[in-house]
C-alpha cells in the first residue's frame, strides 16, 4: 500500500508541470492565511480571468519554443495590439459585424506569421531579431491605425468575455477546452509529432522526411493567430484596445512556457503545466499585494522566482 | 583590387560603415545645417551611453548568450549614479561594484546550470528594474558633477597648424572602439574569449576554464553597463527607473548592425560602436524627414531589416 503511494508520488514527481500546480497551491494558501479565509474564491474566480489571456498566448509561444534553441516569438505583444486596434475599430460596438471582428483577429494573425517566417526564411535573420524588427513594424502599424482609440467593443463580445457562471468565467471553461484540443494537437497528430521531432533534431527531422520549413511556417503563423485572438478577446474584456495592453505578455508568454516544465532547449512540451504557471503568476502578484509589498518589491521577487524556477528545473544539453 | 573590393568578405566588413556614411549623407542632404560641431554633437550625443550598452551586449554574445536585461539594468546603474554616489560616494561606488560581481555570478549560474541565457536575463531584468524602483521611486535625482564635466569634455588638438575641435561623441566612441579592440581582438586572452563561442569544448579541452571565461565576460558586459549608465545621467543630469528600457533592443541591433553574429563568437567592437552610431542617427534622420512620431519605431525596424537583407544577400553571392 506505502509502497503504490510512493510510486503514484515519483510518478508525478517525474511530470515537469506538477510544480506549477503545486506552487499555486501553496500561494494560494498563503494568501488565504494572511486574509483569515476572505475572498479565498474570489481570488480564484480572478486568478482564472486573468490567466487565461496567458495561456492563449502562452500556448503559442509554447509551440514556436519547441521548435528549437533560438526560436522565439517577440513579436507577441505588438501583434496583441494591431489585432485589438483594427477589430474595435472595424466593430465599431456593433454586435453584428462581431464575425468580421473574428476574421480579423485571423487574418492579422496570418499577415504577422508571414512576414515574420520570410524575414526567417529569405533573409536568414534569426527568429529573435526577425520578430522583434517585425514587431515594431507592427507596433507603428497599430499606433498609426489606432490613434486616440476609444470605441467600446461589441455588448455581446464584452459580455462573453467578462461572463461569469457560478464564479467561474465562462472564457477560462473555452481555453480549458481549447488547452486540451492544443495537447492533442501537439502529441496526437503529425503536425504537433513533427514540431517535437524538429525541435529535437532539426536534421535528423529533415532526413526522416518530415517538411521541416512547412512546420516551421505554421508555427509562427500558430502563434501569430492566437496573439490576434489575445487581442481581440483582451480588448472585449478590458472594455477597449488600448496599444500597450500587450506588453505584459512578452515576458509572461516566455515565463509560463519554461515554469510550466517546456524545454526551452526544445523538442520537449508541457501544456498542462502552461495553466498551471499562468494561475502561478497571477496569484503570485495578488500574494504580494495582498501582503501590502511595494511595486519594487512585486518586480524584484517575480524576477527571482522566474530565475530561481528556471535554475531547480535546470538546463539541457543544448543552450538558446 | 577592384576583385578585392567586390569580395564578399570585404563588403560584409565595410557594410557597418557604409550604412553609416549613407545615412550621415542623406542626413547632411535634407539638413544642410547638421553639418556643423553643434549638429554633430546633438545628433550624436546619445552615442556614447548606447555604444557602452552595446559593447556589453557584445561580450555576452562573444560567448553566445544573450542579454534581455542590458536595458534596466542601465537604468539601475543610472539611478544608482544620480542617487547613492552623488549622496554617499564610498557607498555608491561599492553597489555599483556589487553591480558588476551580480552579473559575474549570472554569468556563473547560467553556465553551472547550463541555462537559458534568455530566460535567466529577462527574469532579471524585473530585479533591476524593482531595485531601481526602490532606490528611486520617482524621477529625480543628480549626477555627479564629475561625470557630467566629463560628459560635457571638449576635446581640441592641433592638425597642420589648425585648432582641431572633433565632437566629443564622435572622439568616445572612437576610444571605445579602440580600447575595446585591443582587449578582444588583439590580445591573447581575447583570442580564447572569443574561442569560447566558436567551440567552447575546444576550449575547455585545451585546458581554459569556461566557468571563468564566462563570468569574465558577463563581468565585463556589468562594467560597461555600470559605464553606459554613469555616462547617461552626465547628458542627462537626472534618472529614472526606466531611463533605458529601450536599451535592450538598441543594444542588440547594435551588434547584428555592427556584423555581429548570433553565435560562434563572431564579433567586431569597431562594428558594434558603428552600429550604436547608425542607431542613434536614424532616429534624428528620421525627424529631419518629418516621418510622423508614429512610424519611428516602426522605421529603424525596417532600418535594421533593411541592413540584415543586404547582408544575407551578401552571404547568398558567397554561398553560390
Amino acid at each position: 500500500m506505502t509502497g503504490n503511494l510512493a510510486g503514484i508520488l515519483r510518478k508525478l514527481g517525474d511530470k515537469p508541470w506538477i510544480w506549477s500546480y503545486l506552487g499555486m497551491i501553496l500561494i494560494w494558501l498563503a494568501t488565504v492565511t494572511y486574509t483569515m479565509g476572505q475572498g479565498g474564491g474570489s481570488i480564484i474566480s480572478a486568478a482564472l480571468s486573468f490567466a487565461t489571456f496567458t495561456v492563449i498566448v502562452g500556448i503559442g509561444q509554447m509551440f514556436v519554443i519547441t521548435t528549437g534553441p533560438g526560436n522565439v516569438d517577440l513579436s507577441i505583444p505588438a501583434t496583441i495590439a494591431l489585432s485589438g486596434a483594427i477589430c474595435m475599430k472595424v466593430m465599431d460596438g456593433s454586435n453584428a459585424m462581431l464575425p468580421v471582428g473574428v476574421l480579423i483577429a485571423l487574418g492579422t494573425g496570418i499577415a504577422v506569421g508571414a512576414f515574420n517566417y520570410m524575414l526567417i526564411r529569405v533573409l536568414r535573420i534569426p527568429p529573435i531579431i526577425a520578430t522583434l524588427s517585425a514587431s515594431f513594424l507592427i507596433l507603428s502599424t497599430a499606433i498609426a491605425y489606432g490613434r486616440g482609440l476609444k470605441i467600446k467593443p461589441p455588448p455581446l463580445l464584452a459580455d462573453f468575455t467578462t461572463m461569469k457562471i457560478a464564479g467561474i468565467p465562462l472564457l477560462a471553461v473555452f481555453i480549458i477546452v481549447f488547452a486540451i484540443l492544443a495537447s492533442i494537437l501537439l502529441n496526437r497528430t503529425l503536425y504537433g509529432r513533427s514540431v517535437l521531432a524538429i525541435g529535437q533534431n532539426m536534421r535528423a527531422a529533415w532526413l526522416a522526411g518530415i517538411n521541416v520549413e512547412r512546420i516551421r511556417y505554421a508555427t509562427y503563423t500558430l502563434s501569430a493567430i492566437l496573439a490576434g485572438f489575445c487581442g481581440l478577446l483582451l480588448a472585449g474584456f478590458s472594455g477597449g484596445a488600448s496599444l500597450d495592453m500587450g506588453s505584459e505578455y512578452l515576458l509572461a508568454s516566455i515565463a509560463v512556457v519554461v515554469i510550466g516544465g517546456t524545454s526551452v532547449a526544445g523538442g520537449k512540451s508541457n501544456i498542462p503545466g502552461i495553466w498551471g504557471a499562468s494561475l502561478f503568476m497571477f496569484l503570485l502578484v495578488t500574494m504580494l499585494n495582498t501582503f501590502g509589498a511595494s511595486a519594487g518589491i512585486r518586480l524584484i521577487m517575480t524576477g527571482l522566482i522566474i530565475v530561481a524556477v528556471i535554475t531547480v528545473a535546470g538546463g539541457d544539453k543544448q543552450q538558446r | 583590387m577592384k576583385n578585392y573590393l567586390l569580395s564578399p568578405k570585404f563588403m560584409r566588413s565595410a557594410l557597418p560603415g557604409v550604412s553609416l556614411a549613407i545615412l550621415l549623407m542623406a542626413i547632411f542632404y535634407t539638413q544642410p545645417r547638421a553639418m556643423s560641431y553643434f549638429g554633430l554633437n546633438l545628433m550624436l550625443q546619445y552615442t556614447v551611453p548606447i555604444a557602452l550598452a552595446t559593447i556589453a551586449q557584445m561580450f555576452i554574445l562573444t560567448v553566445n548568450d544573450l542579454d534581455l536585461s542590458i536595458g534596466p539594468f542601465v537604468g539601475l546603474t543610472a539611478c544608482i549614479g544620480a542617487t547613492l554616489l552623488q549622496t554617499d560616494p564610498v557607498f555608491g561606488v561599492m553597489a555599483l561594484l556589487a553591480c558588476i560581481a551580480a552579473y559575474a555570478g549570472l554569468g556563473a549560474l547560467i553556465h553551472w546550470r547550463n541555462l537559458p541565457s534568455i530566460v535567466v536575463t529577462l527574469g532579471m531584468s524585473f530585479v533591476w528594474l524593482g531595485i531601481a524602483v526602490l532606490i528611486l521611486p520617482t524621477p529625480g535625482g543628480t549626477a555627479p558633477a564629475w561625470i557630467k564635466a566629463i560628459m560635457g569634455f571638449k576635446v581640441t588638438f592641433q592638425l597642420f597648424g589648425y585648432n582641431v575641435v572633433p565632437p566629443f561623441p564622435v572622439f568616445a566612441a572612437a576610444i571605445i572602439a579602440i580600447v575595446v579592440h585591443l582587449g578582444l581582438m588583439r590580445s591573447s586572452y581575447g583570442v580564447v574569449l572569443r574561442g569560447a563561442g566558436g567551440n567552447p569544448r575546444a576550449i575547455s579541452r585545451a585546458g581554459w576554464s569556461m566557468l571563468k571565461i564566462k563570468m569574465t565576460m558577463f563581468a565585463l558586459a556589468g562594467l560597461f553597463g555600470v559605464l553606459a549608465g554613469l555616462s547617461l545621467i552626465g547628458l542627462t543630469s537626472a534618472a529614472d527607473a526606466h531611463i533605458a528600457d529601450r536599451y535592450t533592443l538598441y543594444s542588440i541591433a547594435g551588434v547584428i548592425l555592427g556584423g555581429g553574429e548570433f553565435v560562434g563568437g563572431r564579433v567586431s567592437p569597431a562594428g558594434a560602436v558603428i552600429g550604436a552610431m547608425t542607431l542613434t542617427l536614424a532616429g534624428s534622420f528620421l525627424i529631419f524627414l518629418r516621418i510622423s512620431p508614429d512610424w519611428q519605431v516602426g522605421a529603424q525596424g525596417g532600418i535594421l531589416i533593411l541592413v540584415l537583407a543586404l547582408r544575407a544577400l551578401i552571404n547568398w553571392r558567397e554561398a553560390r
